[in-house]
């Protein structure tokens, strides 16, 4: 029986890796993800997992741990946000080259500086372009959902790249939530042994992992690792529908929320997506055709997708909760953007920068937006396309 | 085996690559002729060689066999030309262009 329980997001990425069992977890603190290699030292420590825990000096030595654990065919985790993932950066890209099916479990949290320890987008979107998977979460039940499925994408044979697992600091690391967690077993046989076909520690085959690759390979070898991020679209779909059937949740790129009919559309990554369905649901009752979608794959990116589901749509604001310095759109502007364009779409899109920071997202801050759409709808004009939410001013 | 290195070349498609570029099997680098990548060699005088076996330890490329207990000619194949067994003989046997 599935068992209801009171989690913090972080405690729920605890539970999930204690159902996990993972071969070895390295990681460093950093604020608001501290307390998941805390907890999961503590199941290491009562002997609940079987798990290696590595205590490494920084972050750039925890994701060079998970590396060569992965490698050895250990199934590897770890844990950071902001300056930690910064400091991950060369390990990164390292991990998806090489192919190694890491999970790390990303609280957000905003880039220094000016220094700050809240809730933005800033570090995962740095990381977007590393070869990673990227799934966020909505709330503490699709961040312990998230991680169940993370390590069947990832090690997927037509895949075999890092999954990192997105949540919001604080917002839902921090905040204790109902939800609903698996049977200890249903997890196990659900995620099953990690098994690679080549591992250093392979005693029939020795291999060399990350050899130089000179100039007539090195494009090749990207090409190919794209094709394998490719891949990971179908594979996210496919292991969500299992996953469907041993807990009733489904999942699938994104979520469209009440946009069959929809006129006005926000598209949206993460906690504030809860806030934005409260704000359609609110407009819903006066009658206005408003709807969400809130992405849930952001790597690979479901372009063709988001599209079709914004299809009827008249006016759609495109939601990115960092900044990107380029005086043009952020993100989530950039790709939705480029889809509608490539659909050949006659959807007006307005991209937003808001919550940097850990500022907060309220229902009328989100009414407000669709009161922005309602006007663009109806001039057939967007004359400032790149605007920020919730700034003083 | 996911792919034979074997027929690894530089007409391959991204294809036919290793995954992650992964090199499976032992001593593939010997298949490797790095000694391409020189266009000086170091030369043995046999007659001035005592074979004190100084100059084996210190080659970064380990191309100087040693067997019975006397060296034997350069792997050629895996020299890269550095020079340095020019440097650690005493009996001026080695000798290479451009190095004294």
């Amino acid at each position: 029986m599935a068992r209801k329980d009171r989690l913090s997001g972080n405690e729920a990425v605890a539970e999930a890796l204690r159902q996990i069992n993972p071969d070895v977890m390295a990681a460093f603190p950093i604020t608001p993800s501290t307390e998941i290699p805390q907890y999961f030292s503590k199941l290491v420590a009562n002997g609940q997992v079987d798990s290696e825990f590595i205590p490494v000096e920084s972050e750039h030595s925890a994701m060079s741990a998970v590396i060569g654990s992965q490698s050895a065919g250990a199934r590897s985790v770890t844990a950071t946000s902001s300056a930690g993932l910064a400091l991950m950066w060369e390990e990164l890209y390292l991990a998806a080259s090489n192919r190694l099916p890491c999970v790390l479990t990303l609280v957000n949290r905003a880039l220094s500086g000016p220094i700050n320890i809240n809730c933005d987008h800033s570090d995962s979107m740095g990381a977007r372009d590393a070869g990673w998977i990227q799934i966020y979460a909505e709330n503490n039940q699709e961040v312990y959902d998230n991680l169940v499925m993370a390590y069947r994408i990832g090690e997927h044979k037509d895949v075999m790249l890092p999954v990192m697992i997105c949540q919001d600091g604080f917002i839902t690391s921090h905040a204790v939530e109902n939800i609903e967690l698996l049977e200890d077993k249903k997890v196990k046989d659900f995620v099953g042994e990690y098994e690679p076909e080549n591992y250093l520690l392979n005693p029939e085959c020795s291999m060399a992992v990350g050899p130089y690759s000179v100039s007539n390979y090195y494009f090749e070898a990207k090409r190919a690792q794209a094709e394998a991020l490719k891949n990971a679209k179908q594979v996210t779909l496919d292991v969500a529908k299992e996953f469907a059937q041993i807990s009733g949740r489904e999942y699938g790129l994104f979520e469209e929320y009440k946009m069959d009919d929809a006129e006005l559309a926000v598209v949206i990554i993460g906690s504030a997506a809860g806030t934005t369905k409260d704000a359609v649901d609110e407009l819903r009752a006066q009658g206005k055709k408003v709807g969400l979608i809130k992405i849930r794959l952001f790597r690979p990116f479901p372009a063709s997708e988001i599209a079709e589901a914004l299809k009827g749509v008249k006016a759609v604001a495109l939601m990115d909760r960092t900044e990107s310095y380029n005086d043009n759109c952020g993100p989530i502007g950039a790709e939705v953007t480029t889809a509608l364009y490539r659909a050949k779409s006659d959807c007006l899109s307005v991209n937003y920068v808001y919550g940097l920071g850990g500022r907060d997202v309220r229902v009328k801050d989100m009414i407000g937006i669709f009161n922005e759409l309602e006007k663009i709808a109806e001039s057939g004009e967007v004359t400032d396309p790149y605007r920020y939410m919730g700034v003083r001013e | 085996m996911k792919s034979d290195i074997k027929k690894l070349g530089q007409d391959c498609k991204w294809q036919e690559l290793t995954e992650g570029m992964q090199i499976y099997g032992e001593m593939t680098s010997l298949e490797f002729n790095t000694g391409e990548w020189t266009s000086v060699k170091p030369e043995i005088k046999e007659e001035l060689c005592v074979h004190c076996l100084l100059c084996v330890p210190v080659c970064p490329d380990s191309v100087i066999p040693v067997v019975d207990g006397k060296r034997g000619e350069f792997d050629y194949d895996h020299c890269k030309g550095c020079g340095i067994c020019v440097k650690a003989c005493h009996t001026g046997a080695i000798t290479m262009k451009g190095v004294k």
